[in-house]
C-alpha cells in the first residue's frame, strides 16, 4: 500500500504480545487528532495463530465506534472517501513476545557461565546452558534445542588462540538440531557467536548457511578476562531486528501496511528522543508490556534503549515473581492476602495473559507487581546504559561475579528532568495518580522530576507515524498522547524516621504554603495542568534536592493532571521492615496521593 | 460491539490428530506410508557412536610402538568383552607375561603404531523414536521419521509438566468438582493416566508419584506445590522436560478450580481406553499446550462425533466461563452484551458483559475475563 501525498485519515495498530491496539488519526480542521481507539486480544494463540486476526478485530472496534467503514472483508479500504476507507495503514509489533535464549559454552563453569551472564544482562530468559561437559549425550542436546525452540542462540567457548574443537562440537549440535522457528516460515534463527576468534571460519562454515549467524567479540578472550558488553549489545540488536516483531501471520500483515512494520521499542525510542530534543532535557522512558519492558534514556546527547525481555505483566509475569521474589511484591500491599493465593493469581495471569483486574484487590496486586517489573527493568537499563555504543567495558575475573559493577552508568537520577511512562498498566491505570505513584516507587527519582504518561498507549503508533508524516505525529503527540501528571520533589539521602528532611515554601497560584517534610512522609498538592508553582526548597544537612547536600534551591515546577508530590522517604528508598509499620506507612502514602477509593 | 473473541482450548470427542515423530539425528525410518503403528512401536532408529577409551599399550606393557603388532591378540574392528584379553607380551621364557584386558564391552577402534595407543569404542547407543499414538503412517520424512495420524478424542490442557507417556485412562474422582486426596490414589492406578477433579494438593501429587501413576490430569494445583515438586520457581511457561515421576496436566489453571464439564465428559466417555499424553507447554507466540490423545480404534465409536471448541464469537445466550477472580471457574450464560465501556470495581473502564449464573444471579464481568464454551 503506497502512501498518498495528502493524508487525511490514518489507521495505526500496535500488535503487542497480549493486546492489539488500533487508533484512528484524522485531520480535523487544520490539525491532526487521534479520534477513536479499538483494542482486541492479540491472536498469536490457537485457534487463530495469526496476528492479523487481532488486527482486524481491533480495527473493527474502531469502525463500530467511529462509524467509518475501514474494512472490506479482510482488506483495508484505501484511499479515504468520505466516511469510508483510510489513506494509510501503519503498524508496529512486539507480538513475538519475550526473548528466550539458549546459551552454549565449552566448559559449563567457565564460558558457559559467562555466556549465561551475557544473556541475562541483556534481558533474556536463559532456557538452558549447553556445554561440552554437561554430561548429556549429543542426541539429548540436539533434542533439547529442538524442543525448546529458542529465539536466539549465543555460542561461545575457548579463549582467543586456544583450542577450537569444543566450539566446533557445539556448533555441530546446533547445526544438526536445525531448530524450527516458533514464529513461522521464512524466519532464520539468529545465532550469535562470541567465542575463540580462531574458530570463526569453522563456525561460519557450519552455521552460516542455515542460520542468521552474527559474530562478535569473544566474551572470554582470556581465562582471566570477561568481556560481556559487545555480546549483550548484539543480543539486544538482534532481538529488536529479528525476533520481536515476528509473529504468526506477520508476513500477511506486512503486505497490508503502507510502510514497513516497526518493532515497538524502536518506535517508542523515536518518540522519547523527540521529547528530549524538543525540550532539551534528560529523559527516562519506559514501556511496560505483557512480555517485555523497554526502558529508554536520553542523557545529554546519548540515547540508550534496553529491552528487558524477561519482565512484563502477562507472559513474563512469573519471571518478575521469580526474580523479584514474593516478599518484594507483597511489601507494596496493605491488606491480608494468602501468599499462596497471590502466587496462583500470578501464574493464572501468565497462562491467561489477556485477562484484566476486575476487583480493587486484584488491581492493587497487579500494580504491586508492576512496581517490581519496572524496578528490575530499570536496574537492567542502568547496567547496560554505560557508555557510547562501541565502547567496550572489560572486567577481570575478580569482578566477573559482581553483576552490578560494569562500567559507569550514565543514568544520573539527580540530572534527570522527566520520566515518561507507557504501556497498559501505566496508560490504563484507572487513576492517573496510580501511574505517577508506580513510577515514583519504581524509578525513585531524585531532586525535581517531571512525570508524564502516554494517555491511552499510542506512542508506538506515533513513533512509526513520525517516519511517514512528522507533522501529524507531532500534532497528535502534543494534543492527545502526552498526559502531564506533575512534578515529584524527592530529597536524596537518608534520615531517621520522623526527622525533618526539608523545609519548603510553595507559591501555588498566589497561595503561599510554608511547611516541612519529614522523613518517611509523602505530601500531595493539587497543581493543575498548565499551572506552575514557585518553590524554595531547603533540605536538611545530608539531604540533597539538586544543589548539593543541605543547599537551598529555588525554581519553578509544573503541574499536571495529578499535581505536586513531595517524597520524603529518602533515597535509596527503604520501606519499614516490620509488617505492621510498613502497611501503616504504605496506607498513609496511598491516602496522601489519593490512590484508591477505599483507603 | 456485537461480538467478542476469546482464545479457547480444544476439547473434542473426535478429530484427526497427526503427530510428527522424528529422530534428533539422521537415521533409518522403519515404517512406510500406510503402515499401522502402535504407540510403543519404534518408527525410526539411529545409532550414536559410543564414546572412546584410550589404552596406552606401550606404557603398560613396557614395549616400543613398533612391537605393538606382536603383542596384540585382537585386531582393529574386533568386538571385545569386558575382561577379555587384548594384548600380551611373550615374557621371559614364557613366564612373567604382561597382559592387558579390555576394561569395557565394545570394539577395537584403532591401534597406532606411532604412539602405541589403542582406542576402544563403547557399543553404539541406540536412539529411537516411537509412535506415541496408535495410528497409521500418513507421511515419511526421509531419514528422520514419520507422521502418524489417527482419529482420536483430543483434549488440550492449559498447563502441564513432564514429557510424553501413555496408559489407560482411570478416574479417581467422582465428579469434576471433587478434590483429589492421597486416599483417592489406589495401587491399581499404577501405570495409568488418572483423572482427578478440581484440584490436587502436594500430598496427593506425591502419593500419585509414589503409586507409580504415569499421568495425572486435574483442574488445578497451587503454584506453591508446583515449586515444591520442581524444586525451583518456574519463571516462564516452557515445560516438557521435567522429570518428576509423572506427567501432570492442568485443565483449568492454578488454584482449586472445578474441571470444566466439557473436558470431564470428553475424558469420561473414554474411561478405560489408553491415552497418550504430553505435559509440554510453551505459552508465548507459537503456543504449545499439553495434550491428551485417546485414539479411536473401535468402529462403533466412529459415529460418536461432537463439536470442536475453537473460540469464536460470543453472543447473548452463549455459555461462558469466568477465567479470573472473582467467580473464577464459574459457568453461566451471557444475558447482556453492552457495547459502551463500563466502570468496574477496580475503577477501570472496560468492555463488559453480563452473565447469568445457574442460581439466577447476575454479574457484570469484563469481556477479557471470560472464555467461551461451545456446545
Amino acid at each position: 500500500m503506497a502512501i498518498p501525498d495528502q493524508l487525511r485519515v490514518i489507521i495505526a495498530t500496535d500488535c503487542g504480545s497480549t493486546t492489539t491496539k488500533a487508533i484512528l488519526i484524522e485531520k480535523v480542521g487544520d490539525e491532526y487528532r487521534q479520534t477513536f481507539r479499538g483494542e482486541s486480544p492479540t491472536t498469536v494463540e490457537a485457534p487463530f495463530e495469526d496476528v492479523t486476526r487481532g488486527v482486524l478485530n481491533a480495527i473493527q472496534e474502531v469502525e463500530e465506534l467511529s462509524g467509518r467503514k475501514i474494512l472490506d472483508g479482510e482488506r483495508i479500504i484505501t484511499p479515504a472517501d468520505g466516511q469510508t476507507g483510510v489513506d494509510a495503514y501503519i503498524s508496529t509489533s512486539s507480538a513475538g513476545g519475550g526473548l528466550q535464549m539458549m546459551v552454549a559454552g565449552a566448559v559449563k563453569a567457565m564460558t558457559g557461565e559467562s555466556a549465561q551472564r551475557a544473556a541475562l544482562g541483556a534481558g533474556a530468559i536463559v532456557m538452558d546452558v549447553l556445554a561440552t561437559n554437561d554430561k548429556r549425550l549429543p542426541h539429548e542436546k540436539i533434542e533439547r534445542i529442538r524442543h525448546l525452540r529458542p529465539d536466539m542462540i549465543l555460542l561461545s567457548g575457548g579463549t582467543d588462540g586456544g583450542t577450537i574443537s569444543h566450539v566446533e562440537e557445539l556448533a555441530q549440535y546446533i547445526a544438526a538440531a536445525d531448530p524450527k522457528p516458533r514464529l513461522g516460515i521464512g524466519y532464520r534463527l539468529p545465532v550469535l557467536y562470541a567465542g575463540n576468534v580462531d574458530a570463526r571460519p569453522r563456525v561460519s562454515e557450519m552455521l552460516g548457511q542455515k542460520m542468521e549467524l552474527v559474530v562478535t567479540d569473544n566474551l572470554r578472550p582470556t581465562l582471566e578476562k570477561e568481556n560481556l558488553m559487545p555480546a549483550r549489545l548484539e543480543i539486544q540488536r538482534l532481538f529488536l531486528e529479528h525476533v520481536m516483531a515476528q509473529a504468526p501471520g506477520y508476513k500477511k500483515l506486512m503486505s497490508w501496511t503502507s510502510t514497513p512494520i516497526m518493532p515497538t521499542p524502536a518506535a517508542v525510542g523515536k518518540i522519547m528522543q523527540t521529547i528530549a530534543k524538543l525540550n532539551n532535557i534528560n529523559v527516562v522512558g519506559v514501556d511496560i508490556g505483557g512480555a517485555t519492558t523497554d526502558v529508554f534514556s536520553v542523557f545529554g546527547e546519548v540515547f540508550n534503549r534496553t529491552v528487558s525481555a524477561n519482565y512484563g505483566m502477562s507472559y513474563s509475569i512469573s519471571n518478575v515473581l521469580a526474580d523479584a521474589g514474593l516478599p518484594n511484591i507483597m511489601r507494596w500491599l496493605t491488606f491480608d492476602v494468602d501468599e499462596r493465593d497471590v502466587r496462583d493469581r500470578i501464574k493464572n495471569k501468565m497462562i491467561r495473559p489477556t485477562t484484566i483486574p476486575q476487583t480493587l484487590e486484584e488491581l492493587k496486586i497487579e500494580q504491586a507487581i508492576s512496581r517490581e517489573a519496572l524496578r528490575l527493568s530499570f536496574d537492567q537499563h542502568k547496567l547496560l546504559a554505560v557508555g557510547l555504543k562501541g565502547v567496550q567495558q572489560e572486567r577481570s575475573i575478580a569482578d566477573a561475579f559482581e553483576q552490578g559493577q560494569t562500567g559507569q552508568s550514565l543514568i544520573k537520577m539527580m540530572e534527570l528532568h522527566m520520566i515518561v511512562g507507557s504501556g497498559g498498566v501505566l496508560s490504563h491505570a484507572p487513576r492517573r495518580n496510580q501511574s505517577m505513584a508506580m513510577m515514583i516507587d519504581a524509578f525513585c527519582p531524585e531532586g525535581i522530576t517531571f512525570i508524564s504518561v502516554d494517555s491511552i498507549f499510542m506512542m508506538p503508533h506515533l513513533g512509526v507515524l513520525s517516519e511517514v508524516h512528522p507533522q501529524a505525529a507531532t500534532e497528535v503527540f502534543e494534543k492527545d498522547c502526552m498526559i502531564y501528571l506533575g512534578t515529584c520533589i524527592a530529597p536524596r539521602g537518608t534520615a531517621k524516621p520522623g526527622a525533618k528532611v526539608m523545609s519548603y515554601r510553595l507559591n501555588l497560584g498566589g497561595k503561599q504554603i510554608e511547611d516541612t517534610l519529614l522523613s518517611g512522609e509523602m505530601k500531595f498538592y493539587p497543581l493543575g495542568l498548565g499551572k506552575t508553582a514557585e518553590v524554595v526548597l531547603s533540605p536538611s544537612r545530608g539531604m540533597d534536592v539538586g544543589a548539593g547536600s543541605g543547599r537551598e534551591i529555588q525554581g519553578t515546577v509544573r503541574g499536571g493532571v495529578v499535581g505536586l508530590v513531595l517524597d520524603g522517604r529518602g533515597r535509596p528508598l527503604a520501606l519499614p521492615d516490620n509488617l505492621a509499620d510498613r502497611r501503616a506507612k504504605i496506607t498513609e502514602w496511598n491516602r496522601a496521593l489519593q490512590l484508591y477509593p477505599d483507603e | 460491539m456485537a461480538h467478542a473473541y476469546t482464545p479457547g482450548l480444544r476439547v473434542t470427542h473426535r478429530t484427526t490428530v497427526t503427530k510428527r515423530r522424528v529422530l534428533p539425528l539422521k537415521g533409518k525410518v522403519l515404517k512406510k506410508v500406510g503402515d499401522a503403528v502402535a504407540r510403543d512401536e519404534v518408527v525410526a532408529r539411529t545409532e550414536l557412536p559410543g564414546s572412546v577409551e584410550i589404552l596406552n599399550l606401550v606404557g603398560r606393557l613396557g614395549i616400543t610402538p613398533d612391537q605393538v603388532d606382536s603383542v596384540l591378540r585382537k585386531g582393529e574392528g574386533d568386538p571385545v568383552a569386558k575382561g577379555e584379553l587384548i594384548a600380551e607380551t611373550r615374557g621371559l621364557w614364557g613366564l612373567f607375561k604382561s597382559r592387558i584386558q579390555s576394561p569395557i564391552d565394545g570394539s577395537i577402534e584403532s591401534v597406532s603404531k606411532v604412539t602405541g595407543q589403542l582406542l576402544l569404542r563403547h557399543p553404539p547407543i541406540p536412539v529411537e523414536v516411537d509412535g506415541y499414538v496408535n495410528g497409521t503412517v500418513t507421511a515419511v520424512i526421509e531419514g528422520e521419521g514419520v507422521e502418524v495420524s489417527t482419529p482420536a478424542t483430543f483434549v488440550q490442557g492449559i498447563f502441564g509438566i513432564g514429557g510424553e507417556t501413555f496408559g489407560p485412562l482411570r478416574f479417581a474422582a467422582k465428579d469434576p468438582g471433587e478434590v483429589l486426596t492421597p486416599d483417592h490414589v489406589k495401587s491399581e492406578h499404577k501405570g495409568a493416566i488418572v483423572v482427578g477433579g478440581a484440584f490436587a494438593g502436594h500430598a496427593a501429587i506425591k502419593r500419585a508419584i509414589e503409586a507409580g501413576l504415569k499421568g495425572l490430569v486435574v483442574g488445578g494445583i497451587h503454584d506453591e506445590d508446583l515449586r515444591q515438586i520442581l524444586g525451583y520457581d518456574l519463571g516462564v511457561a516452557i515445560t516438557g522436560a521435567e522429570q518428576v515421576g509423572l506427567t501432570l496436566i492442568l485443565t483449568e489453571g492454578f488454584g482449586q478450580i472445578r474441571m470444566s464439564d466439557r473436558t470431564w465428559d470428553a475424558l469420561k466417555r473414554r474411561e478405560g481406553d489408553v491415552a497418550s499424553i504430553s505435559g509440554a507447554t510453551q505459552i508465548r507466540a507459537g503456543v504449545l499446550r499439553p495434550e491428551i490423545i485417546i485414539p479411536i480404534e473401535k468402529t462403533e465409536q466412529t459415529a460418536d462425533a461432537a463439536g470442536v471448541a475453537t473460540g469464536s464469537a460470543i453472543d447473548i445466550g452463549s455459555s461462558v466461563r469466568i477465567i479470573r477472580q472473582p467467580n473464577f471457574g464459574r459457568v453461566g450464560v451471557v444475558s447482556r452484551l453492552p457495547s459502551a465501556l463500563q466502570k468496574i470495581e477496580s475503577e477501570t473502564m472496560a468492555r463488559v458483559l453480563e452473565v447469568k449464573f445457574p442460581d439466577g444471579t447476575l454479574q457484570v464481568i469484563p469481556r477479557a475475563n471470560i472464555e467461551l464454551i461451545e456446545e
